[in-house]
């Protein structure tokens, strides 16, 4: 994937993502600001809209499909901070990646250290 | 001329922060990772250093993608804590040090590193965390701190040998700087962490003891890598070993290692802690500690 090879499961975030995400990361990092958080949630749509995000990111937004966000560009730095909004902590966030549980993902973090 | 004393390598994890503004310390899932950091504070305590020069990467606080410096130096008298948007309590304003922040911009400039200099800047958690866990109840606005982000967020990002080199070039800076200033360096983040796709979790103990192994004696081992090598081995936030070699790189001569903790799972990461002096540290009785 890109110019630097492909890990399977991961999703470089290099220079072309950037530009592709960038409406998108944009958003997220206006939730920063506990009024872009509240605009947010008071009219999800308009939200997007006034972004710009295209209509694959606006999709995934909607239906909260991580995935499907980091390949529309989303960096998962600013990713988090729409997880954030969602009530959700990384340990979520790993398990709706991975198709765990979140007790299951945590779990699997302490499995590494056994091995 | 001022002195480095050594060099402190810890995670920063937002989640730690939260978990001391919780008093969660001695809870089971946190207690043998705070167990580790005491002997480190009562070095700290001991050795009395004036300044803080603490390498860390900005996750979306002050720096967006519309203007990411590869490399950003603070030259501010005070650096503020700000809303990162998830819930981590803000936490009291840092202390900066312009002189000798210009200092180091001075003789990074001759030394072929033309970083971003920065008058305001708003510090997240990749700093404040560190201060937080070495300093608590945020105790630590007597240490003048000099805040230097290195992107590892967006690739390209600058390789682990020109990290190196650059701290190489600021330990330089700061040894050449007048003046009887106790210094020491930080480098944060790491080890192991995969955050983001399919892969996210991942984390590789073998590969993280063997960085803290190579870091005291060996650093150049680790110079040998490129960005995707530490994406392969330890993760997509991995990189943030960039940091740990910056701090490496900023001490000279022979170094003795006073304290190492590893512990796993801290939220998604191989967290580990790393204490090494160097010659100008203050020797007390036998031992450097």
């Amino acid at each position: 994937m890109g110019q630097l090879g492909h890990i399977p499961g991961n999703i470089m975030f290099d220079g072309p993502m950037a530009t592709k995400g960038y409406p998108l990361n944009k958003m997220c990092y206006s939730f920063n600001n506990a009024n872009g958080r509240e605009a947010f949630l008071a009219n999800e749509d308009e939200y997007c809209e006034n972004f710009g995000l295209s209509a694959e990111q606006k999709l995934a937004v909607k239906k909260r499909d991580v995935i499907a966000m980091l390949e529309a560009g989303g960096s998962i730095y600013y990713l988090a901070k729409f997880a954030g909004i969602l009530g959700l902590n990384v340990q979520d966030v790993g398990g709706l990646q991975t198709g765990m549980t979140t007790e299951e993902f945590k779990a699997f973090l302490v499995q590494q250290g056994e091995r | 001329m001022a002195k480095i004393l050594g060099g402190i390598a810890t995670s920063h994890i937002p989640a730690i922060g939260v978990a001391m503004d919780q008093g969660l310390e001695q809870t089971p899932y946190w207690k043998d990772f705070f167990d580790a950091y005491p002997p480190v504070r009562e070095w700290l305590y001991k050795q009395e250093p004036d300044i803080a020069v603490i390498f860390y990467n900005d996750h979306g606080l002050e720096f967006f993608h519309d203007r990411k410096p590869t490399f950003a130096i603070g030259a501010a008298a005070l650096y503020e804590n700000a809303d990162e948007g998830w819930g981590i309590a803000e936490i009291p304003p840092v202390t900066g040090e312009t002189e000798l922040s210009w200092h180091i911009v001075n003789q990074l400039i001759e030394h072929e590193f033309d970083i971003t200099v920065c008058q305001e800047m708003k510090v997240d958690h990749g700093l404040t965390v560190p201060l937080t866990l070495m300093w608590p109840g945020h105790k630590y606005g007597h240490i003048k701190v000099i805040p230097i982000a290195i992107n590892c967020e967006r690739h390209p990002m600058p390789k682990p040998s020109r990290c190196f080199d650059f701290g190489k070039a600021i330990g330089d800076a700061i040894r050449s700087y007048s003046g009887n200033q106790k210094v020491v360096v930080f480098g944060t983040g790491g080890l192991s962490h995969q955050l983001d796709g399919q892969r996210a979790g991942f984390i590789n103990k073998p590969f993280d003891l063997y960085c803290m192994d190579k870091i005291v004696n060996e650093p150049e081992a680790l110079t040998k890598f490129t960005n995707f090598d530490l994406v392969e081995q330890a993760g997509s936030q991995g990189v943030e070993l960039n940091m740990w070699l910056a701090m490496r790189g900023a001490l000279q001569g022979a170094l003795t290692e006073l304290h190492r903790s590893y512990h796993l799972p801290i939220s998604n990461t191989g967290a580990g802690l790393q204490l090494l002096a160097t010659t100008d540290a203050i020797s007390k009785g036998s031992m450097l500690i």
